[in-house]
């Protein structure tokens, strides 16, 4: 097998995700804290946030489905999944969260009423479904690259 | 002859996301520390009672029943627990909150995501390590 190549993709595909904005750097805080005691620290804690993010988004979807107008509900759940984002470095989800909890909070729009806030924050909560689902599957294409690639791969940061 | 268990310090971590406890459980242990993780201010209560020996302890802001403020409330109001210090996090930085937390005996507010300096520099202060 091809270890060089394999780690070239790795290294483009997690670059990508850094250009494109879909990491930010907090990420590099978690390849930081991997070593020889956490080899692989940073796809665990990543596994747990697709798992974690997964269960908030349910709950997320459920009150919107239910067209729950306890916008501070919505605005917890949300809180939670932001917090998430963050400490992951999940930067354009984290982006649409924000703009979803100000959807939540938003009372100021001109003869709007809690349907069309609704409204907006399910329209809100697609995008960040779709960012979810795309950061999913190049962080997984990622790990599986860097698993096939062997342990010998080490992230560099990209320059600045 | 005293074991590496006793000589490390012991900081309980509390927090209701999976992922942050794993990652202020990492910075700790990158520390030196020895830690437990339990994911509410209840298990954190539940803990303390058992064990006499937690040196320190970090715990999120927002939980779901008791926060980290309400656990820093009991924490300092018991004879027992009321010198262990205690540090908040939160993702938010709302300086009520915080003004509030640092008012009733917390030791520091941290905001997420907690950085290994922070808790260099907390240690340091702190413990003295």
């Amino acid at each position: 097998m091809d270890y060089v190549n394999l780690r070239r993709q790795a290294a483009s595909l997690r670059k990508g995700l850094f250009d494109q904005g879909y990491l930010d750097e907090q990420f590099y805080q978690l390849e930081d804290l991997q070593d020889d005691a956490s080899p692989n620290f940073v796809e665990e804690v990543v596994t747990l946030f697709f798992r974690d993010s997964a269960r908030l988004m349910a709950n997320i979807d459920q009150a919107l489905d239910k067209c729950v107008k306890d916008f501070n509900k919505l605005d917890v759940y949300m809180q939670q999944l932001k917090g998430s984002c963050t400490s992951i470095g999940a930067s354009r989800m984290k982006t649409e969260c924000t703009a979803f909890r100000e959807c939540c909070r938003d009372e100021n729009i001109e003869g709007s009423h809690s349907l069309s806030i609704l409204n907006l924050c399910m329209r809100s909560f697609q995008k960040i479904k779709r960012e979810h689902s795309v950061l999913r599957q190049k962080l997984e294409s990622y790990f599986q690259l860097l698993r096939q690639a062997g342990p010998v791969e080490c992230a560099t940061r990209p320059n600045k | 002859m005293v074991s590496q268990e006793e000589r490390e310090l012991h900081v309980l971590a509390v927090d209701d996301s999976p992922v942050d406890r794993a990652l202020i459980s990492k910075l700790l242990r990158s520390s030196k520390f020895r830690v437990t993780s339990v994911d509410s201010a209840q298990r954190a209560l539940e803990l303390l009672d058992l064990e006499s020996n937690v040196n320190m302890i970090f715990t999120d802001y927002s939980m779901p029943e008791m926060t980290g403020y309400d656990l820093l409330k009991r924490v300092k109001g018991s004879s027992e627990l009321k010198k262990i210090p205690v540090v908040i996090m939160s993702s938010e930085n709302v300086p009520n909150r915080i003004c509030s937390c640092l008012e009733e005996g917390a030791e520091d507010f941290l905001i997420k995501p907690v950085r290994r300096d922070d808790v260099s520099r907390l240690c340091n202060r702190v413990l003295r390590c």
